[in-house]
């Protein structure tokens, strides 16, 4: 089990610091005592199922919804006490784009530009950046409802920094969009943080956690995970993964469960996936316990695990726990 | 009965909505007993194409045969060979979850005796023994869709459609899903699934691979991964920008990509190329801890091959 840390020390330079959130909707605790802080030009990457609390504590975070415990800290503004002050050094992002469809690209550049208050004389310099930025030159005068889902998701991260916010939430942002646009957004997501801009975005794609500096696993509004994808690869999986190829998936998978130092298996595709307590161990003995049982299995052999194993297996052991606490 | 042959072949298939095409001449087929999959990004066509499998929308042209039987012609009694589990499955939200399955089991005129064994023993594959007398409205998302899927079941179809059964299910809900279906492999039912998240197609026996409304590709999972052209390296460094700036442009490295870690990059040859990417970190005082081949995923094969099927 990876513990989610102590709540982290202090460090120059942090844009974001939730410390010991609590919020509730009636009887329901929808963020449960979560603590971590975000560097300056961070990328961390929350995730979760559905319903976990992302967005509630992304909403939290903005000065969208009272906490009732702890304290959030963004852009070193206490959020409670000037949620105004916040929202004026951060942009904000949904899954839902919130772009004016029957409205142009720079018809809606120009609208949320008098929404954050940009100046002026700098509007004509911001929305210039925001449609270099988004890739969208040549398509200023084009209806936003006419834009392919990955140009307006581009347009709408240009929306969201055309007031040069320090810190970027972002909400689900890659939802349905296709692979190749979805790698373009990231490599958006990188060069603002490479700018300083400090970057937490939520995302139900596990893969996605890779671009990300670190990532925060969240389920039932609890932190369970956070580190680097290499780290929570390496650590929180509690286990070394094989896999097995076989032509008797069943019946190797049964003989499986019940195998020495096997923590866990499941049929992935035309092979088997097995948590393993030591790869090279298991290796060794696994041939002859199989060929015990009658089995001959095919090619075997030690893989990376994907995020996805990782969380899989911490969002089960977590719900192991609270089963056992109930 | 030929029991080699494929139990649904699918040839020219075009279905298009005004001026939209969002199957464009689509053709494959899928073997008895095996799970293959249509994926896909949002938009490929992957919902129309189920639809024309399931029988409830007409094809503009092309021909579909299921089990032997001309499905266009007589979508009837192809419909007999099939259960279709539609992205909204028809729950009733005010009935409990026995209530669903009993409604479902009436419907498709289940034996009572073969309903209670099969329904308890999907119930507990999905870990939802316990919810029998919850109302279906009150469930999660991934717990809707292993209800539904059991609604599905309550009789034994030979072909089962799901169109993006695991969209927007949490990851542990997505697992137990899967391990239903491989159960379902076991019995002999042939699986068609679609889904948008393309690591998906690691777990079918064979996919097809949609752009577009177009296949783009169709094979076993391996296959599929030993097309991706050239090899995936793994660059780990705390200046990523900074690596991919010293690599982009050279000589056998394409799709250089920013990760959290580093950076990924497609090289034409890992041998002659990682040695010579060394080269260029060093000469530009990159810091950089290891550069590895990696596996690649689907994802990248996809991109990839979408850009050699010179798919904008």
């Amino acid at each position: 089990m990876t513990s989610p840390g102590p709540p982290a020390q202090a460090r120059n330079g942090d844009q974001v610091v939730a410390d010991d959130l609590v919020k509730r909707f009636g009887d329901f605790v929808a963020v449960d005592h979560v603590s971590f802080r975000i560097a300056r030009g961070e990328i961390m990457g929350f995730l979760g199922p559905n319903g976990a609390g992302k967005s509630t504590i992304i909403r939290i975070l903005c000065g969208l919804l009272r906490v009732n415990g702890g304290r959030a800290i963004v852009a070193g503004i206490d959020v409670a006490r000037d949620p105004e002050g916040v929202r004026q050094r951060i942009g904000y992002m949904s899954q839902k784009f919130s772009l004016y469809r029957d409205l142009t690209v720079e018809e809606n550049l120009r609208f949320f530009g008098g929404i954050y208050g940009v100046p002026r004389a700098d509007l004509a310099g911001r929305i210039r950046f925001a449609v270099d930025m988004a890739g969208l030159a040549g398509r200023e005068r084009a209806l936003v409802a006419t834009l392919a889902g990955g140009w307006q998701q581009r347009l709408a991260l240009g929306c969201a920094v055309l007031h040069r916010p320090p810190i970027l939430f972002l909400d689900e942002p890659t939802s349905g969009v296709e692979p190749a646009s979805r790698r373009r957004f990231w490599d958006l997501i990188h060069a603002l943080a490479a700018g300083g801009v400090t970057v937490l975005v939520s995302t139900h794609y596990m893969d996605e956690a890779e671009y990300c500096h670190r990532a925060a696993l969240i389920n039932h509004g609890r932190l369970i995970a956070i580190g680097s994808p290499a780290n929570l690869k390496q650590t929180a999986l509690g286990g070394e993964l094989l896999l097995i190829e076989s032509e008797a998936l069943g019946a190797t998978l049964a003989a499986l469960r019940d195998a020495p130092d096997v923590l866990d298996c499941s049929v992935f595709g035309n092979a088997l996936h097995i948590l393993v307590r030591n790869a090279a161990k298991s290796l060794g003995e696994l041939p002859d316990y199989l060929a015990a049982k009658g089995l001959r299995p095919g090619h075997m052999t030690r893989i990376a695990p994907s995020l996805e194993d990782v969380f899989v297996q911490l969002i089960a052991a977590d719900m192991a726990s609270r089963d056992a606490a109930a | 009965m030929n029991l080699e042959a494929p139990i649904i072949r699918i040839d020219g298939l075009i279905k298009r909505f005004a001026e939209l095409t969002a199957v464009d001449r689509l053709g494959f087929a899928v073997n008895r007993g095996e799970i293959f999959g249509l994926v896909g990004p949002d938009g490929a066509g992957k919902t129309a194409t189920m639809r024309m499998l399931a029988g409830v929308m007409r094809p503009d042209g092309g021909a579909i045969v299921i089990d032997g039987i001309d499905a266009v012609a007589d979508p009837e009694s192809a419909k007999e060979h099939v259960s279709y589990m539609p992205q909204r499955f028809g729950l009733y939200e005010d009935l409990t979850v026995d209530e669903n399955i009993r409604f479902y089991a009436d419907l498709f005129e289940v034996p009572p005796a073969v309903r209670r064994e099969r329904a308890s023993r999907l119930l507990a594959a999905s870990g939802m023994s316990k919810f029998g007398r919850f109302k279906a409205g009150q469930l999660s998302g991934g717990m809707k869709q292993k209800l539904g899927l059991t609604c599905a079941l309550v009789h034994t179809p030979k072909i089962l459609l799901l169109d993006e059964p695991t969209t927007g299910v949490d990851p542990v809900s997505r697992r137990d899903f899967w391990g239903i279906l491989y159960g379902l492999r076991e019995e002999g039912v042939t699986i068609v699934i679609s889904t948008a998240y393309l690591d998906e197609a690691e777990r079918c026996n064979r996919l097809t691979l949609l752009h577009g409304g177009r296949a783009l590709y169709c094979d076993t999972p391996a296959a599929l991964k030993a097309r991706m052209p050239g090899a995936l390296i793994a660059i780990s460094s705390t200046d990523g920008r900074a690596a991919r700036s010293a690599i982009t442009g050279q000589r056998g490295v394409s799709h250089v990509l920013l990760v959290g870690d580093g950076v990924h990059a497609v090289v034409d040859d890992a041998n002659l190329r990682i040695p010579q990417v060394r080269d260029a970190l060093r000469r530009a005082e990159v810091p950089f801890d290891d550069i590895a081949v990696a596996t690649p995923s689907i994802e990248d094969v996809f991109v990839a091959l979408l850009e050699t099927a010179g798919v904008p």
